[in-house]
Parts: C-alpha cells; sequence; structure tokens
C-alpha cells in the first residue's frame, strides 16, 4: 500500500514538473539522412561544440548519443533540452554493402552486428521521447515503410514531432513531395551541413513542443 | 522464381503480437514474399523491425516491408465513426502488406497509391549456361 502511493506521488510529480526538469529531443530517421549532421549543426550553434562523428557509410552512428542541457533562444523564446541523437532506423542490413566502403569481411561484418543493435535500442528509446525530430533526406523518396512506421509509433505514444528535410541544397531535393507525404505534420526545409534554413527550423521547434 | 503466400486477416487476428510476427518472419525465412491482408499496427511494424535487426545473419540480411492502404479523406462524419466501429469489431483489414527477404526483395517503392517491387537479379543454370556459350558462338561465325 505505501509502495503504491509512493509511485502514485512520484508518478504525480513527474507528470507536472516533467516538461520542465527534463525535456528529451529525439533525432530519428532512416540511415544517412544527416541525423547527427543536425544534431552536431545544434550543438555548434549552442555550445559551440560538435556531437559526433559524420560519413557516407551508412550506420556510422550505431550507438545512442546524448547532449545535455542544451539551451536555445530564439525571438524571446527559451527551451532547454536534452538531445538524443539516435542511429538509422532500417528493416535490412547487408555486410556486404560496408564492403563497397573498402571495408574487410571482418570489418564490415561486426559493422553490421553494431548496427542491428543501434536500430533495436532506437527504437526502445522511442518510449522515453518528449518530441521528435524526424530527419528525412530531401532527395529520397519519403514513401518508405521506415518513414511510415516511425511517424506511426510517434503517432500511436503521441510525441509532438516535426519533420526536418534536410539536403535542400541539393538539386534533387524536392521538399513538396515530404510535405504531401505527411500532410497533418510540420515540415521544415533545411541543410544541417551547411546551416541553410536553421532559424525557421528553430522556429517549428518551438511551436511543436510549445 | 518468387513465391508469394497470400496471408488473410483471420490467420493472424487472434494471434498475439509476438505469435504475430514469428509466423510473418517464419514465411519470409523460408524465402517467400508475404502478401498480408490488412495492416500491422505501427507499434507492431516496430517490433517486427526489431525481431529482423535480432534475427539478421549471413542467410538473414532483414526484410523489404511495404503496406499500401486506401485514404479516405474527406469521409463524412458519420461514415468515418461507422468505419472506426467495424475497424474496432473486426480488425483493420483495409490495405494489404507486402514484407519479402531483402536477399530476394531489393526494394519495394511506392507512391501513394502504386507499389513497385524490384526483385533481386537472379539468373537459373540455364540462362548462365547460354549467355556463356553466346561469346563463343559469336567467335566462331567471324
Amino acid at each position: 500500500m505505501i509502495k503504491f502511493l509512493r509511485d502514485f506521488v512520484q508518478r504525480m510529480v513527474d507528470k507536472l514538473f516533467s516538461q520542465k526538469r527534463h525535456i528529451k529531443m529525439g533525432l530519428y530517421g532512416p540511415p544517412n539522412s544527416g541525423k547527427t549532421t543536425l544534431a552536431n549543426r545544434i550543438c555548434k550553434d549552442w555550445l559551440g561544440e560538435k556531437m559526433g562523428s559524420v560519413s557516407n557509410i551508412p550506420h556510422e552512428t550505431r550507438e545512442v548519443m546524448i547532449k545535455e542541457k542544451i539551451h536555445i533562444k530564439h525571438k524571446n523564446k527559451e527551451l532547454t533540452f536534452s538531445l538524443v541523437d539516435t542511429p538509422g532506423i532500417a528493416t535490412k542490413i547487408d555486410y556486404e554493402d560496408f564492403m563497397k566502403f573498402k571495408m574487410s569481411e571482418k570489418e564490415a561484418k561486426s559493422r553490421a552486428k553494431e548496427a542491428t543493435k543501434g536500430v533495436i535500442d532506437s527504437i526502445k528509446w522511442l518510449d522515453d521521447m518528449d518530441c521528435v525530430v524526424v530527419v528525412l533526406d530531401s532527395t529520397q523518396n519519403p514513401y518508405s515503410q521506415v518513414n511510415v512506421t516511425i511517424i506511426g509509433n510517434l503517432a500511436a505514444r503521441d510525441i509532438p514531432v516535426l519533420i526536418a528535410g534536410n539536403k535542400v541544397d541539393l538539386k534533387k531535393s524536392n521538399l513538396k513531395k515530404i510535405e504531401s507525404a505527411f500532410p497533418q505534420y510540420d515540415v521544415v526545409g533545411i541543410s544541417a551541413m551547411n546551416g541553410k534554413n536553421m532559424e525557421e527550423f528553430y522556429e517549428s521547434l518551438f511551436r511543436v513542443i510549445k | 522464381m518468387l513465391k508469394l503466400q497470400f496471408v488473410p486477416y483471420a490467420d493472424i487476428e487472434h494471434l498475439d503480437t509476438s505469435d504475430r510476427i514469428d509466423k510473418l518472419l517464419g514465411i519470409v525465412k523460408g524465402n517467400k514474399i508475404v502478401l498480408m491482408q490488412g495492416r500491422l499496427h505501427p507499434e507492431e511494424e516496430g517490433q517486427l523491425i526489431q525481431e529482423t535487426m535480432q534475427q539478421i545473419e549471413d542467410s538473414f540480411r532483414g526484410i523489404e516491408i511495404c503496406t499500401i492502404y486506401p485514404e479516405e479523406k474527406n469521409l463524412q462524419l458519420l461514415k468515418r465513426v461507422k468505419k472506426e466501429m467495424v475497424k474496432y469489431i473486426i480488425g483493420n483489414r483495409d490495405g494489404i502488406t507486402i514484407i519479402g527477404p531483402a536477399t530476394i526483395v531489393r526494394e519495394i517503392k511506392r507512391d501513394p497509391n502504386n507499389m513497385m517491387l524490384l526483385t533481386m537479379h537472379t539468373t537459373t543454370p540455364r540462362t548462365r549456361n547460354a549467355s556463356k556459350k553466346t561469346p563463343s558462338r559469336l567467335k566462331k561465325r567471324r
């Protein structure tokens, strides 16, 4: 009985203060969409330092990375959050794909093993998020099942979502396709690599988190 | 040769999530493409991906999955309520889900109402022999 009451009070306190105390903002998306590049851009903008390494090889981020207490200010609004950069979610991982990037078979198999664990962790972490930025490569077809599954899972958990259509600096970029694929969500076009449209990104972030 | 297996919704509706996933992955790991009536719940799709990742090995490199379902925009409120009630009672049987092994299905491209299934290039032994013979025949003619 005492344990029940203690848990109940703890849950109520957590519910009341959770938003102010500890907002966790996750970066989700398929591999190579630019999640870590965006994480680095946000960290550089507000902390002056990078978060993780980036590469053209898929599944470069294979572990969930967290940067605590990022404080951002935009037009008299302020927000403090922990940024959670997650490994890209995929439905298949083939070690032979890594060997195309001049990796040995042993290295490729090890990377594939780590990548599978990374995908599992990413999905597990969904339950801990208070807000998620889904990072999509705007040069790719947005109707992939991975994107639909990520966004469907966030909707099922009632987690606020902002879609960042990344790589808008590239010729093939098609932001309108993302907007028509997910009409019920805020979509902002950015280039995390060169910082294009980041002001609009932060503005959208405040709108989504409230 | 592509092998397709149709899974009617009635075959999975009584199963819990893990049994549904086991059943679907079992078929896919038998090198068949699943054509399932209806769709999984998003959380079940998430679990399907997790389970797939756990089972990845040299002979199983994962899955390609795609769901296509009718988008009913501009549906009247009464019809929408009726549809939701039917879904609640008999389950969500709308749409179709395709799941294939990544070693056979290279990609499933989806636009809002179209689906394109791209398979790996496979050559039968007969085709391989024919392609080997062709250059030598050409040489003789010359």
